[in-house]
C-alpha cells in the first residue's frame, strides 16, 4: 500500500511488450471498453482497459486474486464508479440496452437463508421486464419454470433455497440468468466450488447460449481448462495483458505477464497441455 | 393486578379500546418493517434511527412550540431519517465500520436530543411534561385522535408494503443483481429507509425512544424461525409486534405510572423465546431432536456394519456375535454397543441369540448399503479428488450416513460401477447369500 | 476548588477511560457490543441497588461485570446455538436486558435511588456534591471521581501489560490466533473492561451518553492516524477536549452537561471526517480528481506486479 498517486510511474512492462494486438470483429460488438480506469479510494483496480468482444463468442476473464476481474464486471455495469473511460452495449452507451443484458454474481455475494424459494429467485430474472411495483405475470412463471427445468432444477422449485446445495444455488442463478432472456450474459465465476455434474450443466448452457448467438463473458480462476471451455480469453492483471481467440493469445508469454512468476509451474502445464492439444487437432 | 379486575367494562370503554387498539397497530407496523432491516442485515440500524428521533420530536416542540401529534411526528422523522442518512454516509465515505457509525450516530443524536429536552425542561416543567413520555412511552396517553393519525400512517405504511413487495424483496436479497436490471436501487433503498423511519416514529408515543429499536429487531427475529416464506414472515412479525403492543397497552392501563415501552419489549422477547426454543424445523427444540436422532442413527448404522464387516472376515454373514465382538472391532465402548444392539432388535435388524446377536435379512441389506456407500465414496474421493488411498476413510465415515439414495444412483453412475475400494475390499452390490445356502464370498 | 474544576476532571477521567476501551472497540469492529453492554448492565445495577441497598461502588461493579458478561454470552448463544444473525442477536439481548432494567427501577421506584433520568444522561452535575470523607471528617475530592480514576487505572494497566498482543488481536485476530495468542481470552477481557467501564460511567453521564465517549473519540482518531499508540493518545486528547468544551456548551445553554459533551464528540468527529489529512473527505476527493487528471493526461499508472485487492 505504498503506492504513491504523485509519482507518475511507468511500469516496466510495457517496455519491449508489443501493443495489444486486435482481432477483427464483424457487426456490431456486443460489448465495448473504451479506456477504462476504476480507482477504489486512491488505488487504481483497473488500469486503462479497451477492448470489444465479437458476438456469439463465449469468453473467459482470467488473472490472480485482486487483478480487477469482478471489478471490471461490475465497472462494466454501472455498479462501480468509473475513473474514466466509457462502455458500450451493442455499439450504444450502457443504460440504453440494459434489458438485453443478463448477470449472474458470485454465488457468496447473497444470503442464502434468505426466506425465499428456488422459483422466486429465478422470477427476480423477470423482474427487468416489468415495470416498477408491477407483479409478474402467468407468462413470467412459466418462462422461470422452464429456466428451473433446463438447469435440471424443476423438482426444487418450492424449496427454500439454503436446501439447495452449494451447486444447485449457482444452477438457480444460471436458470435465472436463462428467464432473463438476455442477449449478453456477465456471469462471475459460475464454476466457483460446484460439483462435478452442476459443472458439465453450466457448460453445456453456456455452449448452448452461444449457439443461439449470444456472447457469454465469464470470470474463471481453473486455468487448465481455459481452451475446452471458451473461444476466446481475456487476460487481465489491472491492466488488460492480452485479449482474443483463446489458440492465440492463451500462451505462456501471456500468462507469465498476467500472473508474474508465482505460476511458472502451472503455466507450463498449460503449454503443454495446449500443444498436445493442437497436434490431436492435426 | 388483582383478580376483579374489570375486564368487560374496561373494553367497553371507548378510550380503552382506542389505546388498545393504537398499540397493537404500532407494534404490526414495526414488526412488518423490521423484517426488511433484519433481513438486510442492518437489524441495529433500528437503534440509530430510533435514537435519531428525540431531537426531532424536541426541535419540532420548539419551533412550532405544539405538542400535537403530528408536528413531532413530522420532527422526529426528519432527524431519524438523517440519523439513517448519516449512518450511510459514514460507512462509505469513510473507514468507519457500520458498528462504530452506528453507535456513534445513536449517541450523537440521543446526546443532542438530551441538550434539546434539558433545555425545554428548564423553561417550563409543565411543558416538557408531555415529551418525556417519549422516552420510555406511554400508551396510555394515546387518545382516539392520536389513534387515528398513528394507525392512518400505519395503514399507509403497510400499503406501501405490499404495492413494493416484489421490489423490496429484490433489494434485501440481491441489491447488485437490481441495480443492473435497471431498478433504481438508490430510490427504492430510501423509500424503505423511510417507510422503516416512519414506523418507528408512530412508535414512539407508546413504546419510547430507548427501546423502539428492539420492536424493529425482535418481532422479526421470531418470526424467522417459523418460516421460510417471506410473506409469512411479514404476518407473522406483524401480528408478534401487535400482541407485544397490546400487552404493552394493557400493562400502561393497569399500572398507570408504568412506562409502556420496557413492558412491550419483555413481552416481544417472550415470544421471541418461545419461537426459538419451540418452532418446528428452526426451532432449537427441533434442530437439537435432528441432531439426537441423527448421531443415534449414525450409531446404529455403524453396529450393522461392524456385524456385516465381520461376516465379510469370516464368510458367516448371519453368525451370531457377541457385543464384545464388535466393540472389540470397532475399538469402541462394549456398553455403547451394548445399548445400542437391543434397540435394532426392537426394529427388527438383528435377532437375539442367547448372548448374542445376529444380522435379519433386511439388517444385512441396509448393513450393506452403508458399507458400499463409504466404498463408493472412497473411490469417488481417490479417483476425483485425487486423494490418497490412506486419508480418505475418515471422510466416507460420515458420508455414509448421510448420502442420500438420488446421490448413491449418481455416484454409481460417475463412477461405473467400480468393483473394489481402494484399499482392494470388494464394494458390495448384489446379496450375499446367507453362508448355509452357498459359499461365501471371497474377499480379495 | 469549584464544582466546575470537579466536574470537568470526573468528565475527563471518564472520558480518558472510556476513549482506551473504545480503540479496541472500533478496532475490532464490535462498538455496537460496547453500546449492547452499556445497555444492559442496568438491570445488574438496579439488582445491587436492591440487594445492597446503597450505592457501594462493590456491589455495583459486580452486577454490572455480570450482566456485562451476560450479554456477552447470550449474543454469542443467540448467534450459534439459535442460529440468529449476529446484529440481531446483540438487538434482541440488549434491548430486552435494558427493558428488564427499567422495569425494576420503575417498580421498586421507592427503594432505589435511581431513576429514570439518572438513567439516560446521569447526574454529573451533582458530582462535586457528593464526596468522600475520612473518618476525620477531611474531604477526599468527589467519589464518582475516585471510581472513575480507578476504572482509568485499570484500563491503562491492562492495555500496557497486554501492549504487544493487543496490538496483534486488534488487527489480525487470525494471526493471532495462529501464534497461540489467547484471543477469545482477549475477547472477554476487553468485554469485561467494557462493563467495567460503562458501570463507572453510569452514573455520571448515563447509559447511552456513555456509549458516544466509547466509540466517538476513538472513532474520530482512527481518521487521523493509521497507528494504535498514536490512536489512543489523540482518543484520550479528544476525550478530555469534548469534557471540557461539553462543560462550557452545556453552561452557555443551560442544558444537561452529558447531553453537550456528546454533542462536541459529534462535532469533532464530523470535522475529522471533513478534513482529517489523511482520511477525510475534503482531501480525498482532491485527490480523486487528481488522480483522474492524471489518467487522462497518461501521467500515472498502476506499480506493475503490485495486485491491490479488489473493490
Amino acid at each position: 500500500m505504498t503506492l504513491d498517486d504523485r509519482t507518475p510511474v511507468r511500469p516496466a512492462m510495457e517496455d519491449g511488450v508489443p501493443p495489444l494486438r486486435r482481432f477483427p470483429i464483424e457487426g456490431v460488438p456486443p460489448l465495448e471498453v473504451h479506456d477504462l480506469s476504476v480507482a477504489y479510494q486512491r488505488r487504481p483496480v483497473l488500469w486503462d482497459i479497451d477492448f470489444a468482444i465479437p458476438p456469439a463468442t463465449l469468453i473467459g476473464v482470467v488473472g490472480p486474486n485482486g487483478a480487477g476481474k469482478s471489478t471490471l464486471l461490475k465497472a462494466v455495469m454501472g455498479l462501480l464508479p468509473l475513473a474514466s473511460g466509457e462502455v458500450r452495449l451493442f455499439g450504444e452507451p450502457f443504460p440504453a440496452h440494459r434489458q438485453r443484458l443478463g448477470y449472474v454474481p458470485q454465488r457468496e455475494s447473497v444470503d442464502w437463508d434468505f426466506p425465499t424459494s428456488a422459483l422466486d429467485v429465478v422470477l427476480m430474472g423477470r423482474y427487468g421486464k416489468r415495470a416498477l411495483f408491477q407483479r409478474p405475470n402467468a407468462a413470467d412463471r412459466e418462462i422461470a419454470r422452464r429456466a428451473l427445468q433446463r438447469m435440471g432444477m424443476a423438482a426444487f422449485a418450492d424449496r427454500q433455497i439454503s436446501q439447495l446445495s452449494g451447486g444447485q444455488q449457482q444452477r438457480v442463478f444460471l436458470a435465472r440468468a436463462l428467464a432473463q432472456e438476455a442477449e449478453l450474459y456477465l456471469m462471475d465465476e459460475p464454476f466457483a466450488g460446484v460439483d462435478a455434474a452442476t459443472e458439465q450443466a453450466v457448460l453445456e448452457l453456456l455452449r448452448e447460449l452461444k449457439t443461439q448467438g449470444r456472447t457469454v463473458v465469464v470470470v474463471h480462476h481453473d486455468l487448465a481448462n481455459v481452451p475446452q471451455y471458451f473461444d476466446w480469453v481475456l487476460m487481465l492483471n489491472l491492466r488488460l495483458v492480452a485479449i482474443g481467440p483463446v489458440n492465440e493469445v492463451f500462451t505462456a508469454e501471456h500468462l507469465r505477464q498476467t500472473y508474474g512468476g508465482r505460476l511458472r509451474l502451472l503455466t507450463e502445464v498449460t503449454e503443454t497441455l495446449r500443444r498436445q492439444e493442437q497436434e490431436v487437432r492435426r | 393486578m388483582n383478580a376483579s379486575f374489570d375486564w368487560g367494562a374496561l373494553l367497553g370503554d371507548a378510550n380503552v379500546r382506542s389505546v388498545l387498539l393504537g398499540s397493537m397497530l404500532l407494534g404490526a407496523g414495526a414488526g412488518v418493517l423490521g423484517c426488511f432491516t433484519f433481513l438486510r442485515k442492518r437489524a441495529l440500524l433500528g437503534d440509530a434511527l430510533a435514537h435519531a428521533t428525540l431531537p426531532g420530536v424536541c426541535l419540532a416542540f420548539l419551533v412550532t412550540g405544539s405538542k400535537h401529534p403530528f408536528v413531532l411526528l413530522v420532527g422526529a422523522t426528519i432527524t431519524g431519517w438523517l440519523g439513517v442518512a448519516a449512518v450511510n454516509v459514514i460507512t462509505k465515505r469513510s473507514r468507519i465500520k457500520d458498528d462504530a457509525a452506528l453507535a456513534l450516530t445513536l449517541s450523537v443524536f440521543f446526546g443532542f436530543g438530551i441538550v434539546l429536552l434539558t433545555r425545554i425542561q428548564k423553561t417550563g416543567a409543565a411543558a416538557q411534561a408531555g415529551l418525556d413520555k417519549f422516552l420510555f412511552g406511554q400508551a396510555a396517553s394515546l387518545v382516539p385522535a392520536d389513534v387515528l393519525l398513528l394507525g392512518g400512517v400505519t395503514v399507509v405504511l403497510l400499503a406501501c408494503v405490499v404495492l413494493a413487495f416484489k421490489e423490496f424483496k429484490l433489494l434485501a436479497f440481491d441489491p447488485q443483481f437490481a441495480a443492473t436490471i435497471g431498478r433504481p436501487v438508490g430510490a427504492l433503498d430510501f423509500l424503505l429507509n423511510t417507510l422503516t423511519v416512519l414506523s418507528v416514529t408512530v412508535g414512539l408515543q407508546a413504546v419510547g425512544v430507548v427501546l423502539m429499536a428492539a420492536m424493529l429487531v425482535t418481532p422479526a427475529a421470531a418470526a424467522r424461525y417459523w418460516t421460510d416464506r417471506l410473506p409469512v414472515m411479514l404476518v407473522l412479525a406483524g401480528t408478534i409486534g401487535a400482541l407485544a403492543g397490546a400487552i404493552g397497552a394493557v400493562v400502561s392501563m393497569t399500572a398507570p405510572r408504568m412506562p409502556t415501552g420496557p413492558w412491550t419489549v419483555v413481552a416481544a422477547t417472550a415470544l421471541f423465546a418461545v419461537s426459538l426454543v419451540a418452532a418446528p424445523r428452526r426451532g432449537v427444540v427441533a434442530r437439537t431432536l435432528r441432531r439426537w436422532r441423527t448421531r443415534r442413527r449414525v450409531a446404529e448404522e455403524n453396529v450393522l456394519k461392524t456385524l456385516y464387516h465381520l461376516g465379510e472376515s469370516d464368510g458367516v454373514w448371519d453368525a451370531p456375535r457377541k457385543a464384545s465382538d464388535v466393540s472389540g472391532r470397532r475399538r469402541a465402548k462394549t456398553a455403547g454397543v451394548a445399548s445400542v444392539l437391543p434397540r435394532l432388535a426392537n426394529a427388527g435388524w438383528v435377532e437375539r441369540t442367547g448372548e448374542a446377536w445376529r444380522l435379519t435379512r433386511a439388517g444385512l441389506d441396509r448393513a450393506r448399503r452403508v458399507v458400499r456407500l463409504h466404498r463408493l465414496w472412497e473411490v469417488y474421493l481417490t479417483e476425483r479428488l485425487h486423494l490418497a488411498a490412506d486419508h480418505v476413510h475418515d471422510d466416507a465415515e460420515e458420508i455414509e450416513h448421510i448420502l442420500t439414495p438420488e446421490l448413491e444412483a449418481q455416484l454409481e453412475a460417475a463412477l461405473a460401477r467400480p468393483r473394489f475400494d481402494p484399499h482392494r475390499q470388494q464394494i458390495p452390490y448384489d446379496a450375499p447369500v446367507p453362508a448355509s445356502a452357498a459359499e461365501p464370498t471371497v474377499v480379495p | 476548588m469549584s464544582p466546575a474544576f470537579w466536574i470537568i476532571l470526573t468528565a475527563s477521567v471518564a472520558a480518558a477511560a472510556c476513549a482506551l476501551v473504545g480503540c479496541f472497540l472500533v478496532l475490532r469492529r464490535m462498538a455496537m457490543l460496547g453500546d449492547a453492554i452499556s445497555h444492559a448492565v442496568l438491570p445488574g445495577i438496579a439488582i445491587a441497588f436492591l440487594l445492597s441497598n446503597s450505592r457501594a461502588p462493590l456491589p455495583m461493579l459486580l452486577g454490572a461485570s455480570a450482566l456485562g458478561l451476560l450479554t456477552a454470552m447470550l449474543t454469542e448463544l443467540l448467534h450459534r446455538g439459535g442460529r440468529l444473525q449476529q446484529d440481531a442477536s446483540i438487538g434482541v439481548t440488549f434491548t430486552w436486558l435494558f427493558a428488564v432494567g427499567v422495569i425494576l427501577i420503575s417498580l421498586f421506584a421507592g427503594q432505589v435511588d435511581l431513576d429514570q433520568e439518572c438513567v439516560l444522561y446521569g447526574e454529573i452535575a451533582y458530582v462535586p456534591w457528593d464526596t468522600w470523607t475520612t473518618s476525620g471528617g477531611r474531604s477526599l475530592g468527589p467519589r464518582a471521581l475516585w471510581i472513575l480514576g480507578f476504572a482509568l487505572v485499570f484500563n491503562a494497566t491492562w492495555i500496557l501489560l497486554a501492549w504487544k498482543e493487543l496490538k496483534i488481536c486488534a488487527f489480525d485476530p487470525e494471526l493471532a490466533a495462529s501464534l497461540g495468542i489467547p484471543v477469545a481470552a482477549f475477547h472477554y477481557l476487553l468485554m469485561g473492561a467494557t462493563s467495567i467501564t460503562t458501570v463507572t460511567a453510569f452514573e455520571s453521564v448515563g447509559a447511552i451518553l456513555v456509549v458516544a465517549m466509547i466509540v466517538g473519540p476513538a472513532a474520530t482518531a482512527y481518521l487521523l492516524t493509521d497507528r494504535l499508540g498514536h490512536m489512543l493518545a489523540i482518543a484520550v486528547g479528544l476525550g478530555v477536549a469534548s469534557a471540557t468544551l461539553g462543560y462550557g456548551l452545556a453552561r452557555a445553554l443551560d442544558c444537561s452537561i452529558a447531553g453537550a459533551m456528546a454533542v462536541v464528540i459529534g462535532v469533532l468527529f464530523a470535522l475529522a471526517f471533513l478534513f482529517s489529512p489523511s482520511h477525510g473527505l475534503v482531501p480525498r476527493a482532491w485527490h480523486q480528481r487528481r488522480l483522474a487528471d492524471d489518467v487522462r493526461a497518461g501521467r500515472a499508472g498502476p506499480i506493475v506486479g503490485q495486485s491491490p485487492d479488489a473493490a
